[in-house]
């Protein structure tokens, strides 16, 4: 287990530092910063001389590693335009985007189990088609689609929910289900799956044989080792939602990490898209990691190299 | 003069795959969908009804024919434009076809050369094209594309790129376990036992073998692409007003959501049955081609 733990932090280490170069030039490379700062109306002298200030005429490299240098102790850098720094304004986004992800996977989960488990007990009938009906369809609607279609129906029609903002618990009703309508097909695959798998291995052949009861089967056993995988998915979900999320913040007008990102994007204000980028990233490869860890310290076979 | 050749021929693999391909129910409807879609995109210019950029304030925001108030001169409404819905969905649909292909393309390429790559060559290759993917899954793709293509401007080419560059890590891990599990079998051994080239395996030995996870992938992807695609223009970025995607269409219809709510329902509708189609012919495919795999 010693040997997998170490294994796996070299490997994400290495990721993040990738990820970080690749941060780096992406915004770099994409535009002239300095006009980004002055505008397209500065003069050349002005954009010189913000060059200088901004230490934009250095190499890329001593650029590179002064913002790697200073993201490690904490500092992101600061708001071309609000001159915030970045990092807090990132930690005070983070809550509602947080909220929103682990929201939107319950509901995922929610819907994935009973229908999972369904499915798989019942391979091949109706129950199993109407499951994977309900996933397909589900798999083939972007999230702000049905989050606008769940405007309509609670926002307009019945009133009963707010349609922007994050005033209170009532916000995050249905921006998480249309997330968790878009995470739930990758789940019920996956535990369907695992459950057809489990449900024909030998030991629950041996339980059936000790007279155990069928409820007892499933749940204890079989559930049990079908729902490892999906658990270490559900952490990498956790991860992808946070960049993800973009589109439904802006349609639920939700300020979390998503909106902030995009209203920086719109005001080329790149020291917060880069320091987002970065963040949203390593919290995959630190979710990644724990996904991997989970799975190593649950199943023996992992472990050897 | 024997005719034997002709019996022989009669049991060759692709004969089979079709024949289970047309048997399967999912790829027929899938594929059936997929086909009208493109009839209809492409024959756009000679089918649809209207001028999709004609626009008549006397017109504005009518609703479907089967609606009270709605007529069958515009079968699905206009919008507040006035400009006939009908066409611009037919014309979106050419759009959407075109990045989703382009853009799966593009993916497929790099994804596939990786892939088959570090599968083939493994050791420290495999290792680094291995991080090669982990750094792409772990880099948020949306933002990252919302990012580029801010500064690096519209049109369908800039998208089809920008789409291409991002998409491309399911094709490198799916082809990259296939080669793992073919890369040493007998026949790829023997090629490199009669002095062909590794180049020359990768292309004339592994690739026809995995044409099939190719394609499976592929489909799916075609899929993600138009998600993405619609995604990115909903947000105004990509491809500009007054061309009609269908995000476009839906970031307008938002703004009527309570005066005409047909406007986000249709064009919403019609995204869902295309990717919906793409992935009923990638489901089919992995039951026909790739057989007992989880892909």
């Amino acid at each position: 287990m010693i040997g997998l733990v170490g294994r796996k932090l070299a490997e994400a280490a290495l990721v993040a530092l990738i990820v970080s170069v690749a941060t780096f030039l992406l915004t770099t490379w994409t535009g002239d910063l300095a006009i980004s700062i002055g505008g397209l109306g500065a003069s050349r002298e002005e954009l010189d001389r913000l060059r200088v200030t901004h230490g934009l005429d250095r190499p890329l490299l001593v650029q590179y590693l002064d913002w790697a240098g200073r993201a490690l102790t904490g500092d992101l850098g600061r708001s071309f335009f609000s001159q915030e720094d970045v990092a807090p304004l990132i930690l005070s986004r983070l809550p509602v985007t947080a909220t929103l992800a682990v929201c939107s996977i319950a509901v995922g989960v929610a819907l994935a189990f009973p229908l999972g488990i369904a499915a798989a007990l019942r391979q091949g009938s109706w129950v199993d088609t109407l499951a994977q009906s309900i996933a397909a369809l589900s798999q083939a609607m972007p999230s702000f689609w049905s989050g606008l279609l769940l405007i309509l129906l609670f926002g307009v029609t019945l009133q009963a929910l707010p349609i922007s903002g994050a005033d209170d618990w009532s916000s995050f009703v249905m921006p998480s289900l249309a997330l968790g309508w878009f995470v739930f097909p990758i789940l019920l695959r996956l535990l369907r799956a695992g459950m057809v798998e489990t449900l024909g291995a030998d030991y629950i052949r041996t339980a059936r044989a000790k007279g155990l009861s069928r409820r007892r089967i499933v749940l204890r056993h079989a559930l049990r080792n079908a729902v490892l995988p999906v658990v270490s998915l559900a952490a990498v979900q956790f991860g992808q939602l946070l960049g993800g999320s973009v589109v439904v913040e802006s349609v639920f007008a939700l300020p979390g990490i998503g909106q902030l990102a995009w209203h920086a994007i719109q005001r080329a204000d790149y020291p917060v898209v880069q320091a987002i980028v970065l963040f949203v990233a390593l919290i995959f490869v630190a979710m990644n990691l724990v996904a991997d860890l989970i799975n190593g310290a649950l199943d023996p076979r992992i472990r050897r190299p | 003069m024997s005719t034997a050749p002709v019996i022989v021929a009669q049991d060759a693999p692709p004969d089979g795959v079709w024949r289970r391909a047309l048997r399967h129910k999912g790829f027929v409807v899938g594929a059936i969908v997929l086909l009208v879609f493109i009839v209809l995109g492409f024959g756009a210019p000679w089918l649809a009804p209207h001028d999709p950029y004609a626009q008549s304030l006397m017109r504005r925001l009518r609703p479907p024919a089967w609606a009270p108030n709605g007529s069958w001169t515009y079968p699905l409404g206009t919008d507040s434009f006035g400009r006939d819905y009908l066409s611009r969905l037919m014309h979106g649909a050419r759009l959407a076809l075109i990045v989703a292909f382009s853009a799966a393309l593009l993916a497929g390429a790099i994804g596939t050369i990786l892939g088959v790559v570090a599968g083939y060559m493994r050791g420290r290759v495999d290792r680094a094209i291995s991080l090669l993917i982990s750094t792409r899954l772990a880099l948020p793709s949306l933002l990252v594309a919302l990012a580029v293509l801010q500064v690096a401007g519209s049109g369908i080419l800039v998208v089809v790129l920008v789409l291409g560059l991002t998409l491309w890590d399911r094709f490198a891990v799916v082809l990259r376990t296939a080669v793992l599990q073919i890369g040493r079998l007998d026949y790829v051994l023997a090629a490199r036992a009669s002095g062909a080239s590794h180049a020359r395996i990768m292309a004339r030995e592994l690739a026809p073998n995995i044409l099939g996870h190719f394609l499976v992938v592929f489909s799916y992807e075609a899929g993600q692409a138009v998600l993405a695609a619609t995604a990115l223009s909903f947000l105004g970025l990509g491809i500009q007003p007054p061309e009609p995607t269908w995000g476009l269409m839906m970031a307008e219809g938002r703004n009527w959501l309570m005066v005409n709510p047909w406007l986000i329902a249709i064009a919403g509708f019609a995204l869902m049955l295309l990717v919906l189609a793409m992935n009923l012919v990638g489901d089919a495919l992995r039951d026909v081609l790739t057989p007992g795999e989880r892909l």
